[in-house]
């Protein structure tokens, strides 16, 4: 095998940090590469010791209904994933099975069901912030993770159809968003310096659908209403965005009714850590081979 | 034109206040006008007008204020 001309991906699955299933964004993940995501977790649970914040995990799938009051669709449809389901006859059934050994379309029957796969991990946060009432004078403060899913098949392995985010959300006056939006950015710096990583931030935008998105991504940018933190991965021209930084002013807390304490419509910020990207990335840099990593790397990572 | 552009801002800006009491430069961000009405505004301008936007002027600028829309306007019916 000629290690030269094996893309970065290939070198993963042989040496087993990635498995493949067949398709683009979609892999198995091996031991080394779960010992780095558990590392770099418990590097960011260090980061914001102290916050306090409260700590919530989700599963891969949302409320199909929240995800429709989200307005996920309006702005990135393209990037969703519904949950369907077979909900059909006896005789509905065998013509699926006929389908299937035909090779013919067999999801066409398929209905669907209460769950949509999370597009990002803070969209089931707000509806369960909105449901708990006013917020405190201190407003709220979030660590959550969830398996998240967008559709973008690709064969940069930095391209995941799945994949882990963890973010911390913070929720309350505009000044309480701000502050936390720099305070992470500066915490964020230290995190890629801990792990050696060659970084830089950003402004950036989301990948807003169609003319109106056109729109959107550009108002987004001159406001800077989103930075990144980007590290060079299958290009250095194109680097990746392993950490986002997202101020949403009050849409979140109008489309949810969230209230700050003085009853004021709550500001949301989040910063969002896109695990398998930085463990990506560490791969990419200090080798496919975790122990030949630089001993304050392994020792950061408690590998 | 400036009459029309108005009763656009008033049918899809959601603004606090009338369009009529809108300086031709007043800032329509400052007055409340969101990113998301500012995508609508823009759709219903080019359907009442039977223009189509080009990518550059696709930004918040473009659509910043009365007079900057009808500025957009011209240059696009001025070219067609
Ligand atoms: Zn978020």
């Amino acid at each position: 095998m000629c290690q030269a001309c094996d893309s970065f991906l290939d070198r993963l699955f042989a040496k087993g940090v990635l498995h493949e299933t067949g398709v683009d964004g979609l892999y198995g993940r091996g031991q080394a590469f779960e010992a780095v995501i558990e590392g770099m977790d418990r590097l960011i649970t260090r980061l914001a010791e102290g916050d306090h914040a409260e700590v919530i995990r989700f599963p891969p799938g949302m409320n199909r209904a929240l995800f429709e009051k989200s307005g996920y669709m309006k702005n990135f449809p393209q990037l969703a994933g519904t949950v369907h389901s077979f909900a059909g006859s006896e005789k509905d059934h065998l013509a699926l099975l006929d389908n299937i050994h035909n090779g013919g379309d067999w999801t066409g029957g398929q209905g669907a069901t209460d769950i949509v796969l999370t597009p990002a991990a803070c969209y089931p946060l707000y509806p369960i912030v909105a449901r708990r009432g006013q917020l405190a004078p201190e407003g709220g403060l979030f660590d959550i993770q969830s398996y998240c899913f967008r559709h973008e098949p690709s064969k940069d392995p930095a391209r995941m159809q799945m994949f882990r985010m963890r973010e911390f959300v913070r929720i309350g006056l505009p000044e309480q968003a701000a502050s936390f939006r720099e305070s992470w950015l500066e915490r964020a710096r230290g995190f890629a310096e801990t792990l050696e990583l060659p970084h830089h931030i950003d402004v950036a935008n989301d990948p807003f659908f169609g003319r109106a998105g056109r729109m959107m991504a550009s108002s987004q940018r001159e406001q800077a209403l989103k930075f990144e933190l980007l590290v060079p991965i299958e290009s250095t021209e194109n680097p990746t965005a392993c950490q986002s930084f997202n101020y949403h002013q009050d849409h979140f807390g109008e489309l949810w009714g969230i209230k700050t304490a003085s009853g004021e419509t709550a500001h949301t910020a989040c910063v969002g850590f896109g695990m398998e990207r930085l463990a990506l990335a560490l791969f990419k840099h200090h080798g496919i081979d975790t122990n030949g990593w630089p001993t304050s790397v392994r020792a950061a990572l408690s590998l | 034109m400036l009459d029309t552009i108005r009763r656009l801002v008033d049918e899809q800006g959601r603004l606090a206040v009338a369009a009529e009491a809108i300086g031709d430069n007043a800032d329509l961000y400052a007055t409340g006008l969101t990113s998301f009405a500012a995508v609508q505004l823009m759709l219903a301008l080019e359907e009442t007008f039977d223009v189509e936007f080009p990518d550059r002027m696709l930004n918040r600028r473009s659509f910043s204020s009365i007079a900057s829309i009808a500025g957009c306007l011209h240059e696009l019916k001025e070219a067609a």
